[in-house]
């Protein structure tokens, strides 16, 4: 009984590798990799408030980090995972209410939400940029 | 084969029996989490391009304020309750071996678990003391 289980040839559903990428699909994988990006990113905010708690000596190496172009850098991607995984989610809010599931749809809103969370996020930056009186 | 007790329905028998041991529950509670985070997550932004490069003093007035450190607040508990449901699927997903999944499963609940409590206590410290 077992033998001949092992021996059925079964169909297999395509793999990964053999589909050429769609927009949609990138989108998709996109939330999941921005969605665990951001899991491991917060240990930069548990980081930077544990610094600020501990003290003005701390915090001043802590900033220096932030500071630095490379702080910055993971500042700016940090954002932009934020901002693309909350639109993403937003866009699976309005699936579960059933709207929006045509192939048209669906393209349209990918688009959307990846021109957004790029325009968002230097939004962002910017107004914080003068808010802050270019201090960053 | 194992006797099928008359008394259970198949799905009784059908629960638990997937790769998340559970369905609805994590679903709603992802969707609850991710709702909450919308609001939270701009209020977030908001607060990191006024801090980014903000110095001690600066920071610590901020999380005087209690409406901010309360939203922070919220926003880091919301958070790690929908990383941990997160990864849990991610583990899911890729993780096939059944140690190292158990062992993933369980380094997600403690890592978000610590997470949140770190940045509480640091809030709160930060609000109440500075």
């Amino acid at each position: 009984m077992a033998d001949n289980r092992m021996n059925v040839e079964r169909p297999l559903s395509p793999h990964l590798q053999i589909y050429s990428p769609m927009f949609t699909m990138i989108m998709s994988v996109m939330h999941r990799v921005t969605g665990a990006a951001l899991y491991f990113g917060t240990i930069l905010l548990a980081w930077w408030l544990i610094s600020a708690a501990s003290g003005a000596h701390y915090f001043s190496y802590v900033n220096a980090f932030v500071g630095s172009w490379l702080g910055r850098l993971i500042l700016f991607g940090y954002t932009w995972a934020l901002i693309h995984h909350m639109l993403g989610g937003v866009r699976h809010f309005i699936w579960d209410t059933g709207a929006m599931f045509d192939k048209k749809a669906l393209e349209v809103s990918a688009w959307a939400m990846f021109i957004s969370s790029v325009v968002l996020t230097w939004a962002v930056w910017i107004a914080g940029y003068f808010m802050m009186g270019g201090r960053l | 084969m194992r006797m099928q007790t008359p008394m259970r329905t198949p799905l009784k028998q059908a629960r638990g029996l997937g790769s998340a041991r559970g369905g609805a529950e994590h679903f709603w509670r992802q969707r609850i989490t991710a709702l909450a985070n919308v609001p939270l997550t701009v209020f977030f932004l908001y607060t990191l391009v006024t801090l980014a490069g903000a110095d001690h003093a600066t920071v610590v007035a901020y999380f005087k304020f209690p409406i901010s450190a309360l939203l922070i607040m919220l926003f880091v508990i919301s958070s790690a309750w929908h990383m941990m449901l997160g990864l849990q699927v991610i583990i899911e997903d890729y993780i096939h071996h059944e140690g190292f999944k158990i062992a993933a499963l369980i380094g997600n609940i403690l890592f978000t678990a610590f997470f949140g409590l770190i940045c509480i206590y640091a809030i709160v410290k930060l609000s109440l003391g500075g």
